[in-house]
């Protein structure tokens, strides 16, 4: 069974597989060619916005099947839980509402110019009533997001944006077909269309940048990964999914495994790693009769685990609740543009009463004085303030994102430019969170020796082994040739090296006797052992990354659930002090204590411990290589091993506001101008769509300026630093 | 005059057009993946031609 694939009607069975490797023309090739030469597929056809391939292929291959083959080609996937539900795009329901309001605006203006350039009589008439009849359908049609998100709010006693959009464009439609009906002299159709397009096509970029945010982090998650080898009563061995796990089976974790379920072991013993979920670096121990966690990772030896039931005292349900409670909390933010618009609507729709009463009191007619107010109303609609947030916002991801920062939520900027401290988890996100081999170390081993080591390493899939491999190969090293090469499980590697005729020498890379830490001891006959500790590194940048955060006036801290020992540690290394042994809780009271000192708090982890901190932060940032949970969590996912992403994010958000408070200056700018015109009852409708589309480009031209926001300034004392 | 009543219904027609090609790509799927379709113009088809 293929609980992966669905069947279309023509016998063959379709499967989707995320690719995250994927990102150029010959990647996407190479994966259609190398799935195409599989037997038994039809056809591969990739995705490269989606990171996915959808497959079609005969019913009895199965979605492993198509990971080897991908995994023989060099490309890791996994197999997209729920294939028939397609990823939900924010853009593209706003693209025909787009597409028509760009055709009706064009050819009003078109019938527009006409009546501009002076057209009278009947010729005004004709043209007046074709606008109106483009006009008309289409502003009921293309108006909807607006007017849908304006209703929204009001209904709840509230105002956003949306509002004074919405009621500028109904009633200067409105205004327009009365007008057309008594064959007066103006029509506002081309404004009203006009307002509509521009808004529309910020607000389709702003959705197309979401999209791509959010498929390349849904690329991140694992979306199946997790299943287990279960074995039957019998002890025949079978592969079950995670979801299919029921109390009382017994998986057998492999060394190199993540558990996918909690559980007791019933048999075998084993160290643990625990960092995703507690924060703690070093392994734990755990033998017969003890609960080890969903998530953790098997360093050592093969275990059978019996899964026990996930119960509400669980450490996972524990996270699950806390982020529950402060992703409310975080609902509570209001927009920038909501807020401006909570002082501009009153304002404006108070202008425009007065107009009318002042031109009243001034013995003006009623229809006189109302169609004054209601330009006046038309001409504050905030054409250029409802580009002013998102067009910034749009141009800062899209830099954020060449510089390898994912921006998934629009408020994220925007929350992240208030930010004064900052917490950072140590676990794989100061360091890089996975062990690499002491360079020290392997410098002072001879030649030969790493030689040896490296061709023992690539014989094994243990972490350890291949964190090794990786670190050997970076240096150029060329493999010995071993021969009679066995892997103990729970041991080592063992082989017989010849590097003379005739003299072989047994050597190995196994588990040492006795270390504290992580280590493999390295022997080779004749020689004496090397002992290879392996450590969690910082990653690169990390202290000019820390230096940059203090310039920008951001204090530091780390936030740790770690032990206090490796936290010290590190602490040093950086330079900051730091919290250590705190869990998930402790981690949410620090920064709710910090809030109630009035600061605005970053969190960047990567934990399934640091969800709930992630969460309750103001903003919060996290490594591509997070967990699920860290990655859902965070508004920002950095994807590069750089720590720079971090200063950078921040001040990316700082420059899009200054550009976005630039904006609502320009644009309130040209209301000053326009509002004393339109209440003396000069404007029409060609000043009025002169006046919106100039201010409009001003908006949009001023906040191209962000292309360059992730530009980092000079640090003279982090290069000194660098350089020592 | 005259001509603009020629003129008028052209100058919709071909808007119309158009906005009818848009709606059309729409449907047909030919916004799904812009990035993709970008770089496909790049994989070079050497082998024989596989049907999609």
């Amino acid at each position: 069974m293929n609980v992966h694939a669905r069947q279309p009607a023509d016998g063959l069975a379709e499967t989707v597989l995320i690719v995250p490797g994927m990102h150029c023309a010959g990647c996407m090739g190479k994966v259609e060619r190398g799935l195409a030469e599989v037997s038994g597929v039809d056809a591969a056809r990739v995705n490269l916005s989606a990171r996915q391939v959808t497959v079609r292929h005969r019913p009895d291959l199965t979605g492993r099947d198509l990971v080897a083959a991908l995994d023989a080609i060099g490309f890791e996937s996994q197999l997209r839980r729920g294939a028939l539900a397609k990823s939900e795009s924010a853009a593209r329901p706003l693209l025909a509402p787009l597409a028509v309001a760009g055709f009706a605006a064009m050819n009003v203006m078109l019938l527009s110019v006409g009546v501009w350039s002076g057209a009278e009589g009947a010729t005004r008439e004709l043209f007046h009533w074709l606008s109106a009849a483009i006009g008309i359908p289409a502003i009921a049609y293309a108006g909807q997001p607006f007017f849908r998100s304006a209703w929204g709010a009001l209904r709840r006693r509230r105002t956003n944006m949306d509002v004074p959009i919405s009621i500028g464009v109904l009633i200067a439609t409105g205004l327009s077909a009365y007008e057309v009906v008594v064959g007066g002299r103006h029509a506002w159709f081309d404004g009203a269309l006009m307002l509509l397009t521009f808004l529309l096509a910020g607000r389709v970029l702003d959705a197309m940048m979401r999209d791509r945010a959010r498929s390349g982090v849904d690329a991140l998650l694992s979306h199946v990964g997790h299943g287990a080898t279960v074995v039957a009563a019998d002890g025949t061995l079978g592969w079950q999914a995670t979801d299919a796990l029921a109390p009382g089976t017994v998986m057998r974790v492999a060394a190199g495994e993540r558990l996918a379920a909690d559980g007791v072991i019933v048999s075998g013993g084993s160290r643990f790693d625990q960092s995703l979920l507690t924060g703690e670096s070093a392994p734990v121990s755990a033998g017969n009769g003890d609960l080890v966690m969903a998530g953790t990772l098997n360093l050592d030896d093969p275990v059978d685990v019996r899964v026990v039931a996930a119960g509400e005292d669980t450490t996972v349900a524990e996270i699950a609740r806390l982020m529950q409670a402060s992703a409310q909390d975080r609902s509570k933010y209001v927009r920038i543009a909501d807020r401006a618009s909570r002082l501009y609507a009153p304002a404006v729709h108070t202008l425009a009463a007065l107009t009318l009463v002042g031109w009243l009191l001034a013995g003006a007619g009623l229809y006189k004085a109302l169609v004054i107010a209601v330009a006046v109303l038309i001409i504050t609609c905030p054409c250029a303030l409802g580009l002013a947030v998102p067009v910034a916002q749009v141009v800062a991801s899209g830099a954020l994102m060449r510089a390898g920062v994912m921006v998934k939520d629009g408020s994220a900027l925007e929350r992240m430019a208030t930010v004064d401290y900052a917490l950072l988890d140590k676990t794989g996100t100061l360091t890089l969170g996975s062990p690499a081999p002491d360079k020290a170390v392997l410098s002072a081993m001879p030649a030969h020796a790493r030689e040896v080591a490296l061709a023992l390493a690539s014989h094994s899939r243990h972490p350890i082994s291949r964190a090794l491999a990786a670190a050997l190969s970076a240096q150029g090293v060329k493999a010995a040739p071993l021969v009679d090469v066995t892997e103990r499980a729970g041991n080592g590697v063992f082989a017989t090296w010849t590097d003379r005729p005739g003299a072989p020498r047994a050597v190995s890379l196994r588990r040492p006797d006795a270390a504290s830490g992580i280590a493999v001891s390295l022997d080779i006959a004749g020689d004496p052992a090397w002992l290879i500790p392996l450590a969690d590194p910082l990653r690169p940048d990390a202290r000019e990354a820390l230096a940059r955060m203090k310039a920008l006036g951001i204090q530091c801290q780390i936030l740790s659930g770690d032990n206090a020992a490796a936290v010290r540690d590190v602490a040093r290394q950086t330079g900051l002090f730091g919290q250590a042994a705190a869990s998930p809780a402790d981690k949410q009271d620090a920064i709710a204590r910090l809030q109630a000192m009035g600061r605005s708090v970053l969190m960047a982890g990567d934990g399934l411990n640091d969800g709930p901190a992630l969460s309750k932060a103001d903003a919060s940032i996290a490594p591509g290589t997070a967990s699920d949970v860290g990655l859902q969590a965070s508004d920002l996912v950095f994807v590069q091993p750089s720590l720079l992403a971090v200063p950078r994010a921040v001040l990316a958000s700082r420059r899009t506001m200054r550009v976005v408070r630039q904006n609502f200056a320009l644009a309130i700018g040209y209301n000053v101008l326009a509002v004393p015109l339109a209440m003396a009852g000069f404007v029409t409708p060609m000043i009025a769509a002169i006046a919106m589309s100039v201010s409009s480009v001003i908006v949009i031209g001023n906040s191209l300026r962000l292309n360059r926001a992730t530009r980092l300034p000079r640090l003279a004392q982090a290069r000194g630093q660098k350089a020592a | 005059m005259t001509s603009l009543l020629v003129l008028i219904p052209i100058a919709l027609g071909l808007g119309l057009l158009g906005l009818a090609a848009f709606f059309w790509a729409l449907r047909g799927g030919q916004f799904d993946d812009l990035d993709g379709a970008a770089a496909r113009i790049l994989i070079e088809d050497d082998n024989e031609g596989r049907g999609d």
